[in-house]
């Protein structure tokens, strides 16, 4: 047995007739007001807890987790660095929390600054001319650029660009997105190197491409390094270049993206600016663009005239509205505040170590665990097994036992194209002791594959519960109380 | 600025990399490219970023509410953001390593199962974007269901939501969509039976709706379902303390905002996207959904479950693009729920229901105000002004007062049209105050 709380549901420690808030009640019943037959019949099956039991469950809840509060979560891809306390605070004060979206313009002034200049701090970062805050992730803004790509060809009556290109390291929302615009999508190949194929490209580039997807750097951790080459040819094509932001960490402070010929791209502000994660979400999107596809931003962009901020009237262009109201601003409060406890040094910074930090685990790791692209690495990197090595240990059994050892799991089997996949981000907010005990862990375990790699089967063993068989949810899906 | 790493560490470092210095570890990079220009200002201390983001708060002019339209002020109790600010829930991502993940899994399973009960539904995700970008998705669904590409919406769906679907398929993405007229307040069922023809996928039904009103739900399912079309509804979970669940009237695709659920208005954003569905639509649920499994000892756990759908598995032939969810706000709706129980629910709701009756009549009581949409309403109504509703709201700000929605808007023939909401938070002293304000413009 482990010491971890019992995961009983909330349902199962419901008594009838507990609660825990009360309001004082209203004079009259629901039905003295309203028809019966537009009321509930019977009541929802919520639990009923005191407040004490609603503070315990949760809390013992939160102990079944780990988060990047409690442990080294180098989870690639993902950016998992430190979420600055203050900024919690911050975002939680009424004056913003408490905002109504519809109060007059003059009484949300604060909010409407903050937003303004946000802007103005994500154009002076990346180079971009322009930036909508109202996607609500990173997904959301790839959905944004592709449909703002769409209605730019669209507004040169060019209607033959029907696809998107992108690389086979691609992450998936990027194909999803592609056809959730109504785009096809033509996927290429990677060259040997990892990176975009050149002449691939080349070959899929035409008059029906409307939009080359791109991440930089890519999800095998390394730059583009001759983007300056294939910006001009897809401008030449008449297509335009997407930066998905993923990955932007690796070059904040050391790199414009719309000096390198980006015209669209997103920052997941939950990566890059350091907003909580808070468990998959909320996350926000912020998405920039070049001079010429400003007009197609979505609706909810600040302008100030030298005296007051208000709402800009949105162009006639614009794509419309991707959700409601301007966008999560619990969320781009924190990355206002990150990006104005940053200069240029320390955006630089911020690259500096996380590349520094990937490559000192390269360093430490590369003897036991070979790198698919073994070139020098920015934010992460992407490790594999060799087989004959590893006496039945798959990558699975890893993370799992780096679970029993204190810490998160990278991202595993992702890209597709790398076998057996560990893609390690440990972020610039890591230490150098951090770096070396994960690498300590991670060689036992080599060593462990060696000697017994049963314990590496049955792991983990230390968490809340053992290893779970996931095929066994999909049979007969339970999603419900 | 967050980085511990000295300039030793560095240096340490670098040797076991076989780097000289940092720029080394740049050399993919196109030197051009590098180490550009930041026009930035100077970056702030802790201390001085705290006193610069309060003062920009206080800029902010707290006002007595009376508006809704989309996002609701409601007692959050303290509770809620207690726990859910736990760094546990807070810094954790995505459950991909479930047996490290049990809290948020558990979370996400018990936030299903309380949508499923408001709701009266089988299935539910983890959550979507928020209430429009959910509606969004259920119409995708719908259409990709019945093979069919046109999608009947009542006139009274909040128009945002609107604008979101036109977004979400404009652009030649192929579903066209029809109004169906509104009847003194309420889905007009003469006009829904005319348009329901054979192409048509799915009727988008909204209650309480953009007039406030409760629509006729078990009135509108008859006809959609006889026509063969699905049933999308969106509502409001908190009216569903007091209200007919859409699963009762048998909902194809139920949606809503959960922002009312225990989540602060934060000026829009975050929302929490509902989305439940009834059993036979699981295939085609977006996004994240957690469902029961056991580990190897046959002990009950929680995963991520059904996941064939998602885009990390089927890429361009996914449900959707979506990866995330909100969790950290459909964490906050589950305590709520939690503290609030039925019966607490139930009592929210009720209050709701009395606030806003009070208020309606006391207004309606004002010389030259009267009510502009007869059908029963939950915590809002529509009010015909004797002048522009733009006048109201600005006479009222004045007070420190927000008047309500500004239905010209939205309608360019209904500038005489104020949307009221008063929710449970709304005391007689608050009312009292409105409606001295309102007889002194």
């Amino acid at each position: 047995m482990n010491n971890y709380p019992h995961n009983l549901l909330s349902i199962e420690k419901s008594v009838a007739g507990r609660r825990g808030v009360r309001f004082a009640p209203a004079s009259k019943r629901a039905g003295d007001y309203l028809p019966a037959g537009l009321l509930r019949g019977e009541e929802p099956r919520l639990p009923q807890l005191s407040e004490l039991d609603t503070v315990r469950h949760f809390s013992n809840l939160s102990r079944l987790n780990v988060g990047l509060d409690t442990h080294f979560y180098p989870l690639g891809s993902c950016t998992m660095k430190y979420n600055p306390k203050a900024y919690e605070a911050l975002a939680a004060h009424d004056g913003f929390a408490a905002a109504h979206p519809f109060a007059p313009e003059q009484s949300a002034q604060g909010t409407l600054e903050l937003l303004y200049k946000l802007e103005e701090l994500l154009k002076a970062a990346t180079g971009f001319d322009a930036f909508t805050l109202q996607p609500a992730a990173g997904a959301h803004g790839e959905f944004t650029g592709a449909l703002m790509a769409k209605a730019y060809h669209l507004s040169r009556k060019d209607k033959a660009r029907t696809e998107i290109i992108v690389p086979d390291t691609a992450h998936g929302t990027n194909p999803a997105t592609a056809a959730m615009c109504g785009f096809g999508v033509i996927s290429i190949k990677s060259a040997p190197d990892g990176r975009v194929d050149i002449e691939e490209l080349k070959k899929a580039l035409g008059p029906k491409t409307a939009l080359v997807m791109l991440t930089i750097p890519n999800t095998v951790g390394l730059f583009e390094k001759d983007i300056k080459a294939i910006a001009p040819l897809i401008h030449e094509a008449g297509a335009l270049l997407y930066m998905d932001g993923a990955n932007f960490n690796a070059v904040i402070g050391t790199v414009k993206p719309a000096e390198m010929g980006v015209d669209i791209m997103h920052i997941n502000t939950h990566k890059t600016l350091s907003t909580p994660h808070g468990g998959g979400g909320p996350g926000a999107g912020a998405v920039g663009v070049v001079k010429n596809l400003e007009e197609f931003l979505p609706q909810g962009r600040v302008a100030f005239d030298g005296k007051k901020y208000s709402f800009a009237k949105p162009s006639k262009r614009s794509i419309g509205a991707v959700k409601s109201f301007y966008g999560n601003i619990g969320v781009l409060i924190r990355a206002y505040c990150y990006l104005r406890q940053h200069d240029g040094q320390t955006l630089k910074e911020i690259s500096q170590n996380a590349v520094l930090n990937a490559n000192y685990l390269k360093a430490l790791l590369q003897k036991h665990f070979p790198v698919f692209f073994d070139y020098p690495c920015m934010h992460e990197c992407v490790f594999t097994l060799d087989a004959a090595k590893m006496n039945g240990v798959k990558t699975l059994d890893i993370a799992k036992r780096l679970l029993d050892m204190g810490f998160h799991a990278p991202t595993i089997y992702f890209p597709l194209l790398v076998p057996e996949a560990l893609m390690v981000e440990p972020t610039e907010t890591e230490s150098r002791e951090t770096m070396d005990n994960f690498a300590a862990a991670m060689i036992k375990i080599y060593e462990e594959a060696q000697t017994s790699p049963d314990l590496l089967h049955k792991a983990p063993q230390n968490c809340p519960v053992k290893r779970i068989d996931e095929v066994s949810a999909a049979r007969e899906p339970d999603l419900h109380w | 600025m967050f980085t511990p790493n000295t300039k030793e560490n560095q240096q340490e470092m670098l040797k076991v990399i076989g780097a000289q210095t940092l720029e080394d570890l740049f050399k993919d990079i196109p030197q051009d490219l590098m180490n550009p220009q930041y026009n930035l200002p100077a970056a702030l201390s802790e201390a001085a970023l705290t006193r610069e983001v309060k003062a920009l708060a206080a800029k902010n002019k707290p006002m007595l509410n009376f508006a809704g339209a989309g996002i609701y002020e409601h007692f959050i109790p303290a509770a809620v953001n207690a726990l859910s600010s736990r760094g546990e829930f807070l810094t954790a991502y995505t459950p991909y390593q479930a047996e490290a993940s049990q809290g948020t899994l558990q979370v996400i399973y018990e936030y299903q199962s309380c949508m499923c009960a408001l709701y009266g539904m089988d299935a539910s995700n983890a959550s979507h974007y928020d209430g429009a970008t959910a509606l969004a998705e259920a119409c995708g669904a719908a259409a990709r269901i019945k093979g069919k590409n046109k999608i009947l919406l009542a006139c009274a769906v909040n128009p945002q939501y609107v604008k979101v679907l036109k977004t979400y398929f404009g652009f030649g993405n192929n579903i066209n969509f029809e109004f169906v007229n509104t009847k003194d307040g309420i889905t007009d069922l003469a006009d829904l039976e005319a348009k329901l023809t054979g192409d048509v996928a799915a009727f988008v039904l909204q209650t309480p709706n953009f007039l406030g009103c409760i629509e006729d739900g078990d009135a509108v399912s008859q006809i959609v379902k006889a026509k063969g079309a699905l049933l999308i509804v969106s509502a409001n979970p908190l009216s569903l303390g007091a209200l007919k669940a859409p699963g009762a009237y048998g909902a194809d695709f139920a949606v809503g905002e959960g922002q009312p659920l225990g989540n602060a208005m934060a000026f829009g954003g975050p929302g929490l996207g509902i989305f439940t569905c009834k059993k036979e639509h699981i295939r085609h649920i977006p996004g994240r959904i957690c469902g029961i499994a056991k580990d190897a000892d046959g002990k009950r756990a929680f995963v991520l479950t059904l996941q064939a759908r998602e885009q990390h598995i089927r890429r361009e032939r996914a449900s959707s693009n979506i990866c995330s969810n909100q969790a950290l706000c459909a964490l906050n709706a589950v305590i709520y729920l939690t503290l609030l129980g039925p019966a607490g629910l139930k009592e929210a709701a009720e209050l709701n229901i009395e606030n806003a009756h009070i208020l309606q009549q006391k207004i309606c009581a004002v010389p030259g105000y009267g009510l502009a949409a007869q059908a029963p309403f939950f915590n809002e109504f529509l009010i015909r002004c004797p002048v522009p509703a733009a006048k109201v709201i600005k006479a009222l700000a004045k007070k420190g007062i927000t008047a309500g929605y500004d239905y010209g808007k939205v309608c360019k023939e209904c500038k005489d049209l104020l949307l009221v909401c008063a929710t449970e938070t709304k005391t007689a002293a608050d009312i009292e105050a409105y409606i001295s304000a309102l007889g002194g413009i």
